[in-house]
């Protein structure tokens, strides 16, 4: 394509095209200029919060949701603001649920995307299809309506028995809202996505290379697992990638099933831990939203924010990173 | 971000595993494996005709077509409290803007990328930057929209009082929620004008046509499907955003206009959507009412059904369509 703007451009040096390349040029420099600003902005305004906790911000230490009271109210006094935050059940809880969901997700969406691309007959695939794509679409607050009505109440009346809410009675009540609605719920939302590029990257693969395969004897199943998978294996990066991202920053959905408590799950109760609430990073600014007029609240929420963006970064980051070796085939998944 | 359409859309490449040999001669695991393969496809039907399923049953025992004509009102239960006229309309409009600002630039940046992209670095930029907005939780543009529009300078698109900026409004959610939308409108038209062979560029410039002639009246019509399908899929992320309409949009119950120009003063005014809808009236809200939810749930679903099945046709559509290379 470039050689062609090259020569066309020799031939007509000025005039409409030079001008819409300017034209598009701009717009372009302007929405990259937009997503510059919001690293900046959202930076900017909570870096108070940060500089007052330093390090500490990240650990542990007292009731995240009586300093969120304690940071709020004290925007409306005229008393020194308070900044102290320590937001570590915050990260534990969105690490645990991100974490476990996108291990959930990816083991059936490797199955379900192999599955699609080589073994399921015609009818299959034509209805696996359109399936996905609507997974992915139903929107979140869907979920967490159905996660909320549906699921909550199942776990609380048929999987936590008496004995279990009575071992954890005095540290948190256990009521149905819990990591385990959490993870089951997002994992059902993330599957879709990761499916959708395991399929574009398993359909990348050259024929010849599994071709090459079957001709030595080796079974369809192998084959695909032992090649196919291998070779995918940018697209399988990339898409865990994306739908991680997805994940850490699932607000709505999550605010409704996991229970809202700035809560570490603790993973040293036993198998009780999959039924405690916490509440990851995400869910807790869209609870808070009514903080922002409390300047001390605000800068800790965007502070929370920054969090989100700089892992939202890194993880888009990491994504392009993976797809780097499937290019050099002149695959592109 | 590589976009869901392509499940379906992609033509179905000869398959090199596929032959009809049973799979008897296998080992046990290989076996057991196919059979998971099977089990994972078929629950995710399962789970999906679930969903439909129960929010039709849902649907039809709480929509009532009174509810789609009345306004939310306060009330102690579900009989007084009124439908979701206002949250339908909103999410009507509010898809509209956004979607008026996000394809003609989405459009833009697409023709950039694929005709232009000098120079390289730029566009280098560009494509990561679009890979990180597809990648950006809507609550951050949320946070970033409330920053920019209480902004003094951008008062005009919201209520202000003195020199306070409320910077909630249907402008403010819908440019936000245009950023959502814009990355699968731009990879989706990229992709179809790539897919477009440059055979089909020289023979409009050797007639004599400019480049921008070209992209306009050769490359884009033909590119239309691609467009459609990255503007429905943009729709679906849209319709189905709540943090940004939660934090953007004001989140009254009923439209709540400002000023008096009669459709401005509703524009710089806040609102609800069938999502923060569904969401103020879930058991965590605090409206509280399930039955509500539902309802509005069902119809949220309808729309995202419809725009499923759309996305299916323009790519069943564009198949058919294939250039001779």
């Amino acid at each position: 394509m470039d050689d062609d703007g090259v020569l066309i451009d020799e031939q007509f040096p000025a005039g409409p095209d030079r001008r819409a390349e300017l034209t598009l040029g701009a717009l372009v420099c302007v929405v990259v200029g937009l997503v510059l600003a919001m690293f900046v902005f959202i930076l900017h305004e909570g870096w108070p919060s940060f500089a007052h906790n330093g390090l500490h911000w990240f650990g542990a230490g007292g009731d995240v949701d009586n300093q969120i009271g304690a940071i709020y109210t004290s925007g409306n006094s005229a008393a020194r603001a308070v900044y102290t935050f320590h937001a570590w059940p915050l990260i534990w809880s969105t690490i645990l649920i991100v974490g476990s969901s996108v291990v959930i997700a990816f083991v059936c969406s490797l199955f379900v995307a192999v599955f699609i691309v080589e073994f399921a007959p015609g009818w299959m695939q034509a209805v696996l299809g359109p399936v996905v794509r609507l997974l992915a679409m139903v929107p979140s607050v869907v979920y967490g309506l159905l996660g909320v009505l549906v699921l909550v109440p199942f776990i609380n009346n048929n999987l936590i028995g008496e004995q279990a809410k009575a071992s954890v009675s005095p540290i948190i009540t256990l009521d149905g809202y819990s990591l385990l609605a959490a993870v089951v719920i997002l994992a059902v939302m993330i599957a879709p996505l990761m499916i959708a590029i395991f399929v574009n990257g398993l359909r990348a693969v050259p024929r010849g290379w599994l071709e090459g395969s079957l001709a030595l004897g080796i079974n369809p199943w192998r084959t695909v697992w032992k090649v196919g998978v291998r070779t995918a294996r940018p697209a399988l990066v990339a898409g865990t990638v994306l739908a991680t991202a997805r994940g850490v920053g699932e607000a709505v959905m999550l605010s409704m099933v996991s229970g809202s408590v700035g809560f570490a799950p603790n993973p040293a109760d036993g198998l009780v831990f999959i039924y405690e609430p916490s509440r990851p990073i995400a869910a807790t600014i869209i609870d808070n939203i009514d903080g922002l007029t409390s300047p001390p609240m605000r800068h800790t929420l965007y502070a929370l924010g920054a969090v989100l963006l700089f892992s939202a970064a890194l993880l888009s980051f990491a994504g392009w990173a993976a797809k780097q070796p499937m290019r050099r085939y002149g695959v592109v998944a | 971000m590589t976009n869901a359409q392509t499940v379906a859309a992609a033509p179905l490449p000869p398959s090199a595993t596929r032959r009809n040999e049973s799979s008897a001669s296998w080992r046990l695991t290989d076996r057991i494996g196919l059979a998971f393969a099977w089990f994972l496809g078929l629950l995710f039907c399962m789970i999906t005709a679930a969903i439909v399923l129960y929010l039709l049953v849902q649907g039809i025992t709480y929509l009532r077509p009174s509810l789609l004509v009345t306004n939310p009102s306060s009330g102690f239960s579900e009989s007084q409290t009124g439908g979701f006229l206002d949250p339908l309309i909103d999410t009507v409009v509010i898809a509209a803007m956004s979607m008026a600002i996000a394809v003609p630039i989405g459009i833009a940046i697409a023709v950039w990328l694929s005709e232009f992209g000098r120079p390289a670095v730029l566009a280098r930029v560009v494509e990561s930057t679009i890979e990180m907005l597809a990648g950006t939780p809507s609550i951050l543009l949320a946070l970033f929209g409330t920053l920019l529009f209480e902004a003094p300078w951008l008062g005009f698109l919201s209520r202000t009082s003195g020199s306070v900026v409320f910077g909630r409004s249907f402008f403010a959610a819908a440019a936000m929620l245009s950023l959502l939308a814009l990355p699968l409108v731009v990879t989706s038209v990229r992709e179809g004008l790539q897919a477009i062979p440059s055979h089909v560029r020289e023979a409009s410039y050797a007639v004599g046509k400019t480049k921008t002639a070209t992209t306009r009246r050769v490359l884009l019509p033909a590119a239309r499907p691609s467009v459609l399908t990255g503007s429905m899929l943009g729709l679906g992320r849209v319709i189905g955003d709540t943090a940004i309409v939660v934090l953007l949009l004001g989140n009254t119950v009923t439209n709540d206009p400002s000023g008096s120009v009669p459709i401005l003063s509703t524009l710089r005014g806040t609102g609800s959507t069938l999502t923060s809808y569904v969401f103020f009236n879930a058991p965590t809200g605090d409206g509280d009412q399930p039955g509500k939810a539902y309802a509005a749930a069902f119809v949220l679903l309808l729309m995202v059904l419809a725009l499923n099945l759309g996305v299916d046709l323009v790519g069943r559509r564009g198949r058919s369509f294939r250039w001779s290379s």
